[in-house]
């Protein structure tokens, strides 16, 4: 277990007895295994310059506990569907009588800085393309396979696994050039006030993290940790997946996972977090 | 039957006579307590780890019952006190009859 300093628990100590709706994302550092360090609290990215003061990681909004578990593999309950995307990656599917391997051999080195970079540009099909899109588009187009489903377990596990050989790299998607249209699109839906409730990304993500939403700690909303396993539902979530949950949440009706306008958001999302550290698998509660 | 079962243990490799290490397993497993309903409203039937041990050496470290309340991808952590090299047995007794077991060895430091 890791420690955290005497100094925080006083802190946090304090805010609870206050009564105050505030609670500071905790100061604490990120290595996992002993041996990635993480940059989980940094210097804001240029998408959001002038709107926040710095860049924090979600891992610093959670628990004592919950932080503790990221830190291990062992720990990491979202190790367990890595460890099964691992034998899917070497598993032989589809009439080419092709595996991922077949192409890419050792995952740890052919994948290694991919998720950083995603979504991007993807210039044969002139599009912007999720990872999860890029991996179904080998599934039909190289392995001749049934694509899995968006959000389906397969498919974030495979997300995780690819996910999890880029830790420690620090997030730098692309925002200009070819993708700028739909950034623009992903930004356009940030600040756009949805259902009922009327509220957008921004209300709580940018104008309120730290502050308490009922029981749950607002975080920034950066996606650098995805796929995350979540303590709620203990298993793996996409990206997709937890847009839905938000937006769900404003009281309206959502977008479809795979949507065009998800992907733009979460073009958006990742730009975001630009310069934060690679996290999926991440633990959340 | 319970699918993707895969226990996975963390110990020390090495120690010296006498050490208390620290134990850690997890194994994958749905742990369906028998209490929920499917869609069409027909119980889910219990399928649970319902036993843990370790043994060291042939002799006894933990022998845990297990009850339906438990959660999903059970996780112990236990200290046990190492006297000599050999090898940590630990077994996962499954409702449907499986037994999943894993070992660990431990050698002089």
């Amino acid at each position: 277990m890791r420690k955290t300093t005497a100094i925080t628990a006083l802190l946090s100590a304090g805010a609870i007895t206050a009564g105050a709706a505030y609670a500071e994302p905790v100061e604490d550092t990120l290595v996992v295994n002993g041996e990635i360090e993480m940059t989980t609290w940094t210097e804001p990215s240029e998408t959001v310059e002038g709107k926040l003061l710095e860049l924090i990681s979600g891992w610093h909004f959670r628990g004592t506990e919950t932080r503790a578990m990221q830190a291990d593999d062992f720990d990491n309950s979202g190790m367990i569907f890595v460890q099964d995307a691992k034998d899917a990656w070497n598993t032989v599917e589809g009439d080419a009588g092709k595996s991922c391997s077949s192409c890419h051999e050792d995952v740890a080195g052919s994948m290694k800085g991919v998720r950083a970079v995603y979504p991007k540009w993807n210039e044969d099909a002139e599009e912007v393309r999720t990872l999860e899109m890029q991996v179904n588009a080998c599934r039909t187009e190289n392995m001749e396979a049934e694509p899995l489903g968006y959000t389906s377990t397969d498919m974030t596990s495979m997300v995780a696994l690819i996910s999890s050989v880029s830790r420690g790299m620090p997030v730098d998607v692309a925002t200009d050039g070819p993708v700028s249209e739909t950034w623009e699109a992903g930004k356009e839906l940030y600040y756009t006030r949805t259902g009922q409730l009327e509220l957008s990304c921004a209300n709580c993500h940018e104008d309120n993290y730290g502050r308490m939403i009922r029981a749950d700690h607002l975080s920034q909303g950066h996606i650098n940790g995805f796929p995350v396993y979540r303590l709620k539902n203990t298993k793996l979530n996409s990206v997709h997946d937890r847009f839905k949950g938000c937006i769900r949440d404003t009281r309206a009706e959502t977008f479809a996972p795979g949507s065009p306008e998800f992907v733009a958001l979460e073009l958006y999302v990742a730009s975001r977090g630009n310069g934060l550290s690679v996290e999926g698998p991440s633990v959340r509660n | 039957m319970a699918e993707n079962v895969r226990p996975r243990v963390k110990a020390p490799r090495q120690a010296s006579a006498g050490d208390s290490v620290t134990i850690k397993t997890l194994i994958s497993h749905p742990m369906e307590s028998g209490q929920r309903k499917d869609s069409d409203g027909n119980t889910i039937p219990r399928s649970i780890i319902h036993r843990f041990t370790c043994e060291f050496n042939g002799e006894m470290v933990v022998d845990v019952t297990m009850e339906p309340a438990i959660s999903t991808n059970p996780y112990f952590e236990f200290d046990a006190v190492v006297p000599e090299a050999g090898d940590f047995k630990f077994t996962w007794y499954d409702d449907d009859g499986d037994v999943y077991e894993d070992t660990s060895s431990v050698v002089m430091a």
